[in-house]
């Protein structure tokens, strides 16, 4: 029997605003509880909501980045329920009528088994909607009592919605890992996932082939790629072991526990919240003119998918190379900046990919944190590009680069890193090596090919690595050749 | 010494007497040629105070030290020659603006004891302006009533006969000016409750155009229609006070952003030529008698002063009572959440769980009436009564506001009564909540549609058995930002007549 997976996403992303959607208090992450509680964000009696325009610009610049229609008025709208760490008893946010419409976004899905090839997929985007996010339960923080901190009651998120168009883990991990670039990349979001910036409630059910659409439970708030990957996989198989065990799905909430590797419910359908929705009337209608449309279109950069295709097309990069090189704003920048000092975009691709990236890996970093400026990068590529030094001897700058700072030409120099590109000298070693080692000379010559690479290593080795190994090849092949 | 001068002041009577009825511009001057100071306006006026309030129950706080405060303060800006119209004139101020420091209860046991850490937009405006905050007034618990009956803190009287109500929820700000125990008084208008306690207490009081005044830190009941206004003596103090009270404010995104005017400005204008439009809905059925008979002889006060009469129709108001109790309750039942007794406010001393210390709590700390809106408030919000209640009434919002627009076709200004009836007594209507939402017939199409609505007094009802005559009060409907014009048309009347200078016996 053949099972089908259906997954859509839920994305609520932390709109990067100074202060609070609806009130002037700071946004900031971290701070001592309740010191970023303004009196609307406490919901004193008496105070109103008034929108940040920020937080709309940012909705509207994601509605463009995924080709989305915007709405030309949208409504907030109440959804009332109660809870301690949601201060006025309901939520702000967009119900009907949502500021972004319909849209798509581009995969790029690297499947999870060994010989599957990476491909490329769209998937829909139902809709983008602006809300406020609610305060924090602390519990345990006082002796048998459950605090509440309200600093980040009010801060602004744009809900994005997908349709159920995915139908794997993989999937589903590569429309959010692309997401996540993608608010990164257009500037509306840090994208932080350990201080909840990013959060994803995942929907999953699955059917047989060909029958109608199974009942859906959804995996609240997964803020790693990993869990997600996990909890997905789990429920997949949850789900297929109860109905072929003869049992049904029920609509649930549901909560992935890391430490098990298990999803378990949190509350099922039954005990749902009539939220009584109803457009809240201390905000005017949402209205977005044509102006402020195309003055948002105006700040978008190109867009990663854009980016991507022009390295293909314009730089000659594998799709490999062109879709690890956009994996960030700051990568695809910092590449950028060195191509055009450096030319050779090979090269700058291979650098960046290999050696830059594993020393970001291996010290924890991300290409924002960098410590080695574009500039310093492409100061020492130009080296390799023109010969200068060798790709070993860039390794050795880069090391120094990443350590201390400084000048790619100035390292070079200090550590005398100049590769021997004078064709005399070159000959010179070569001749001696023949004249000293007439044995294996003589060898080569009657047919041992293999011994070439022994006759590089001696001419390095008297060279101190510096020959320029072109060119010790070019002639050690003429000399040996007698 | 200072207290000196209240003493004097005491003890002449006339003195005292011409101060508390004079009208605002009448005291400004007065404490610009520095004939009294403000501090000694003010400890007048805490004197009547003291000596009524414990009948009228018309405030809920009075914090002398703070009132005389500022008075002194008025007095040195005067002084020093910074006054504006309202320096140094004590204010009454409805419970239901947060002011800083200040006790503001809303008339709920649910904020007994909840003292507002920051000023309502309308507060800053009179701080601005130099008044002096004599207290808060006394109103329905969250402004959901039309008696002040539903006052955690007991009911207010009215000043002309203590058996009956006030009106409502600004009933303590009416009977406050109508027992001259401030200058002038606040108020907030929902369905009519500026303007029906003005007519029960024979005063006169303006709910402006819906976005004039900010609602910033007025305490929210049914936001897309709650507006605040004057409540005074006069017409003529009334454009003083909402000078100061208008003005956009940031900070409430349904305020309107205007230039500021001068409500006074044609308050001379002669009113030759205006249309007076007689919507025949408000003559009919449901119409006491003697109020019908007052409102006619006002109509004919105002053809000899050069209006013309145009018979109007606005035949959706029959529905606005019915709308109103939808709409006002579903946003209510909204607003009202906050108060959940987790971050300030009532809570219960004891329960079992998170649930039952909501329920607790808030059954406690709310009232009969409220519970009652909230009720149908949750329930007209319902998944799958929604469409059939809240959107259907929001339809016909629309058409009564649309009546309105097509009368504004014919006429100037409308008119008719504020009230069906003269106030009735404590008590009377306490166990029938239709027939007390019934009083607000002719006031709540105005909240919906957002228009300016007034109310001035123009004569007496009929005395009863137990009862003296009470007083009737006209209103007067104006278009959009009319408030000019409807200020002017109420002032040429009281320049005519003389029933706004009537006052209850021993007042």
């Amino acid at each position: 029997m053949t099972w089908e997976i259906v997954i859509g996403l839920e994305v609520h992303t932390q709109l990067s605003t100074n202060t609070k959607i609806f009130s002037g208090a700071s946004t900031t992450y971290g701070a001592e509880p309740n010191t970023q509680a303004d009196a609307v964000s406490i919901a004193l009696p008496g105070v109103l909501p008034v929108l940040n325009k920020g937080a709309v610009e940012r909705a509207v610049k994601f509605g463009l980045a995924v080709g989305a229609h915007i709405a030309p008025r949208s409504i907030f709208a109440r959804k009332n329920y109660f809870y301690p760490d949601l201060p006025k008893g309901y939520q702000i946010s967009q119900f009907d009528l949502p500021v972004v419409g319909m849209g798509s976004l581009t995969i790029q899905v690297e499947p999870l088994s060994g010989n599957a090839k990476p491909y490329e997929k769209v998937v829909r985007i139902t809709r983008a909607h602006l809300e406020e996010d609610a305060g924090k339960s602390v519990h345990g923080a006082t002796q048998g009592m459950t605090g509440v901190d309200l600093n980040r009651a009010g801060t602004p998120l744009l809900e994005i919605v997908s349709e159920p168009d995915m139908c794997s883990a993989a999937e589903a991990v590569a429309y959010a890992k692309t997401l996540h670039n993608l608010v990164r990349w257009i500037g509306i979001s840090d994208g932080n996932m350990q201080e909840g910036s990013f959060r994803c409630d995942v929907n999953v059910s699955v059917r047989r082939k060909g029958e109608p659409l199974g009942t859906r439970r959804e995996i609240k708030n997964l803020n790693s790629f990993k869990y997600m990957q996990q909890a997905i996989d789990y429920e997949v198989q949850w789900q297929i072991d109860t109905i072929e065990s003869g049992g049904k799905i029920h609509q649930a909430t549901i909560l992935f526990n890391p430490d098990t590797g298990e999803t378990r419910a949190m509350r099922s359908k039954e005990d749902a919240h009539d939220y009584r929705y109803f457009p809240d009337p201390d905000l005017l209608p949402l209205d977005i003119t044509p102006e402020m449309l195309e003055a948002m279109r105006a700040t978008l950069p190109e867009l990663p998918e854009a980016r991507r295709a022009r390295y293909v097309n314009e730089l000659g990069l594998s799709a490999y190379d062109a879709a690890s090189l956009t994996s960030s704003r700051e990568m695809a920048d910092f590449f950028d900046a060195c191509v055009s000092v450096v030319g050779n975009a090979k090269l700058c691709a291979n650098w960046l990919i290999g050696e830059l990236s594993a020393q970001l890996n291996r010290d924890g970093l991300d290409m924002a944190q960098c410590p080695v400026s574009a500039q310093q990068m492409s100061g020492m590529l130009a080296r390799i590009a023109d010969n200068t030094i060798s790709n070993a001897g860039g390794k050795d700058v880069f090391r120094t680069l990443w350590a201390e700072g400084g000048d790619a030409d100035l390292i070079i120099d200090s550590k005398g890193l100049k590769q021997v590109s004078d064709s005399g000298a070159i000959e010179a070693l070569v001749d001696e090596i023949i004249a000293t080692q007439a044995d294996k000379v003589a060898e080569y010559r009657s047919g041992k090919d293999k011994l070439f690479g022994f006759f590089v290593g001696l001419a390095m080795k008297a060279s101190k690595g510096k020959a320029n190994p072109a060119q010790l090849n070019e002639v050690l092949l003429k000399k040996l050749a007698g | 010494m200072a207290r000196g001068g209240f003493f004097i002041l005491a003890s002449f009577p006339s003195l005292l007497n011409k101060m508390i009825n004079a009208s605002l511009k009448q005291l400004a001057d007065q404490l610009a040629a520095k004939k009294i100071s403000s501090v000694e306006l003010t400890k007048l006026y805490l004197d009547q105070i003291a000596t009524h309030n414990p009948v009228y129950n018309a405030y809920l706080s009075v914090n002398a030290k703070v009132s005389l405060a500022q008075a002194a303060a008025a007095d040195e800006r005067i002084a020093s020659g910074n006054g504006l119209p309202l320096t140094g004139i004590p204010i009454a101020q409805k419970d239901i603006f947060c002011a800083k420091g200040w006790r503001t209860t809303c008339g709920s046991k649910m904020l007994a004891d909840f003292i507002a850490p920051y000023d309502a937009h309308v507060i800053e405006q009179f701080n601005r302006a130099g008044a002096v905050n004599l207290g808060k007034t006394n109103m329905d618990e969250f402004a959901m009533g039309s008696s002040n009956e539903t006052s955690y803190f007991g009911p207010v009287r009215n000043p002309w006969n203590q058996k009956a109500v006030p009106g409502g929820s600004s009933g303590g700000a009416a009977s406050a000016v109508a027992a001259r125990l401030c200058a002038a008084a606040t108020g907030t208008d929902t369905g009519g409750s500026i303007r029906q306690p003005a007519s029960l207490c024979g005063i006169t009081g303006i709910k402006p155009t819906y976005g004039t005044v900010s609602r910033y830190g007025m305490i929210a009941f049914a936001s897309s229609l709650d507006q605040a206004g004057p409540m005074a003596k006069s017409a003529e103090d009334c454009a003083l006070m909402l000078n100061v009270m208008t003005g956009f404010d940031e900070r409430d995104s349904t305020s309107l952003q205007r230039e500021k005017e001068d409500y006074t400005r044609d308050l001379t204008k002669p009113l030759a030529g205006l249309r007076i439009g007689l919507p025949k809905e408000f003559f009919a059925e449901g119409l006491s008698s003697d109020v019908g008979a007052r409102i006619q002889e006002a109509i004919a006060e105002y053809r000899k002063l050069g209006a013309s009469i145009v018979g109007i129709s606005l035949p959706n108001t029959k529905l606005a009572v019915p709308v109103y109790y939808v709409l006002a309750p579903a946003e209510a039942s909204s607003n009202l959440s906050r108060y959940d007794g987790v971050r300030y406010g009532h809570r219960a001393d004891e329960y079992t769980d998170l649930a039952d210390m909501y329920e607790k709590s808030r059954s406690q700390g709310f009232g009969e009436e409220v519970k009652r809106r909230i009720m149908i408030g949750t329930y007209v919000l319902s998944h799958g009564y929604y469409d059939a209640y809240y959107l259907q009434a929001q339809k016909i919002r629309r058409l009564i506001a649309q009546d309105f627009t097509d009368a504004f076709k014919q006429c100037d200004v409308i008119m008719g009564p504020t009230s069906p009836s003269t106030a009735f007594n404590l008590g009377e209507k306490g166990d029938d909540p239709v027939q007390m939402y019934l009083s607000d017939i002719y006031t709540i199409a105005v909240n919906l549609a957002g228009l300016p609505g007034m109310s001035i007094p123009c004569g007496f009802g009929d005395a009863c058995a137990n009862n003296t005559a009470m007083p009737v009060g006209l209103q007067i409907i104006g278009n959009y930002f009319d408030e000019a014009r409807m200020l002017n048309v109420a002032h040429q009347y009281q320049l005519a007549t003389d029933w706004h200078t009537r006052r209850p016996q021993g007042f």
